[in-house]
Formats: C-alpha cells, structure tokens, sequence
C-alpha cells in the first residue's frame, strides 16, 4: 500500500462518479454519482494524510467537512428533488428544460 | 499491530471491492441494489481509511453511510418507476460522451497522480489518532466544527422549507399568504 496506489484508487472512483453524474437520466442515480466522487475526494485525503503529512490533526479535521459536505449535499439534493417532483412532476433530467415553470 | 503483508492483502481486497461495487452502481436493474452497492462502496472505503490508520474517520464513514444509504433506499421506492428490479432499466443519456469524460478523468488524473513529486512524510506508527482529532476539534479547529454544525442546521431548516407541503397558512400552491385584519382588507 503506497501513496501513488491509493490515490489511483482514489482517481478510480472519482472517474466512475463522473460517469454516473453525466450519464444517468434519474435524479437520485446522478446525486449517487456526485456521493462517490466525494468518496474518492475523501479517500485521496486519507491517503495524503497518512503518506504526506506526517498524520497532521488538520487533515483529520478535514475529512469531517468532507462528511458534513456529503450530508448536506445529500439532503438538500433529495428536498429539491421532492420539490420539483411536486412542482412539474419531473423525476428525470430531460424533463426539465427550463428553469422558469 | 497488524503484519504489513496483510495489510497490504486486505488493502487490495477493499480497493477492488470498492471499485466494482461503485461500477455496480450504475449497472444494475434495481434502485435500491444501486443504494446497496453504494453503501458497499462506502464501506469499502472506509475499510481502506482504517488501513491508512484514520480509525475513527474510517468507522463514522460506515457508520453514516449506512444511515444515508437507508435513507436513499427509501427515496429510491418513493420515486422510482422501477425499484425492485423486476424489468431491466437502462436509463442513460449521453452515455458516449458521458463515457470519455469518465476515461478523460481517470486518464488526466493518473497522469498527475505519478508525475507529481509528493512530499514523504508517513505517519508515526504510534500516533494516538482519534486523540488527536478529539483535541484538535475542541482545541485549534473548533471553529471550523461550529461551522459545519450550523451549516447542517441550516441545511436541516433549508430542507424543511423546500420539502413542506403546506406553510403557515394553508397549501403552498395557494401562496400560503398570511390572511387580512380585517374581513375586506388586502392580504398583509
């Protein structure tokens, strides 16, 4: 287990969440694509901080605003998606093509 | 402690486990498999971070993640014309492009990974980690964790406001406006 391994990891999974977030149709599939792209972000941080920064408390520090991030991400995303579902009745992307309703 | 060959054995078992899974995601018929997968992925990940010797950011990953997923497995059935799985589903657009762009990234992102000259500095090997992460979010960055604290209040009332049905007087889709003091007034 090196640096160099688990950040291609790392790069693995983003690419893979950067595949679902531009290909997928359904609201909550792209959110799920957006999560594991925080998840790689966050596992190139545990790597860092194990490899290159001699275990620094502020790396830490940083992977729980990683969480926070994903959390708030996740719950905003599934409000908006109720509050458009109500609003046009649109579950997939190509249903809504304009903002204005 | 943990003998390095098996660490380094483990580690290889979570990374492929993380990426088929996260592959898995996007390649199965039903929504709330797809939420499962995800969590396996989640896991995963959070095995490795154990492995890196971040223990507590590893275990509250899976931790929180089983409680995300859950909560996602249940959007999944809300919305979902097709949550069980029962007929195929291939729900995509751009899926070419959509496809280089994934390759792209990993490709430009690999590139930068093995040419960048990273500083070595490793973890000492008896670094009392969760002690110093507990010390440092009531000591130096509880700033920091105040912030992410609000931030999640604020997240928690935007969600309830975006989410309600009904405001304060009556359904959203009539205004909700607040009636008038007097019977033939304007609304205030």
């Amino acid at each position: 287990m090196t640096l160099d391994l688990v950040l291609i990891v790392a790069a693995g999974l983003f690419s893979i969440g950067l595949y679902g977030a531009l290909s997928q149709q359904s609201f909550v599939m792209l959110m799920m694509g957006l999560e594991l792209m925080i998840n790689a972000g966050l596992l190139a941080l545990g790597a860092l901080w194990a490899f290159s920064t001699a275990g620094s408390a502020q790396g830490q520090m940083l992977g729980i605003v990683f969480m926070t991030v994903m959390a708030v991400e996740m719950a905003i995303g599934f409000a908006l998606v109720t509050h458009v579902y109500r609003a046009r009745r649109a579950d997939i992307t190509e249903k809504l093509r304009k903002l204005k309703g | 402690m943990i003998p390095q060959p098996l660490i380094d054995a483990l580690f290889v078992v979570f990374s492929i486990g993380a990426l088929v899974t996260g592959y898995r995601v996007f390649r199965t018929d039903s929504m709330v498999r797809a939420a499962f997968y995800l969590l396996a992925s989640f896991a995963a990940v959070g095995g490795i971070l154990v492995l890196l010797g971040a223990e507590f950011l590893g275990m509250v990953l899976i931790l929180m993640m089983a409680g995300e997923m859950l909560v996602m497995a249940i959007m999944m059935v809300m919305y979902m014309m097709n949550p069980a799985g029962l007929n195929p589903m291939w729900m995509v657009h751009q899926h070419r492009r959509a496809v280089v762009g994934g390759v792209g990234s990993f490709v430009v992102l690999v590139g930068a990974i093995l040419l960048t000259d990273f500083p070595s500095a490793s973890r000492p090997p008896n670094l009392a980690v969760t002690e110093q992460l507990g010390i440092e979010l009531l000591g130096d960055s509880m700033l920091v964790f105040q912030t992410a604290g609000v931030a999640l209040l604020a997240t928690m009332i935007g969600v309830v406001v975006l989410a309600s049905q009904r405001g304060r007087f009556g359904s959203a889709e009539d205004g909700s406006a607040e009636p008038p003091l007097q019977p033939d007034e304007e609304p205030a």
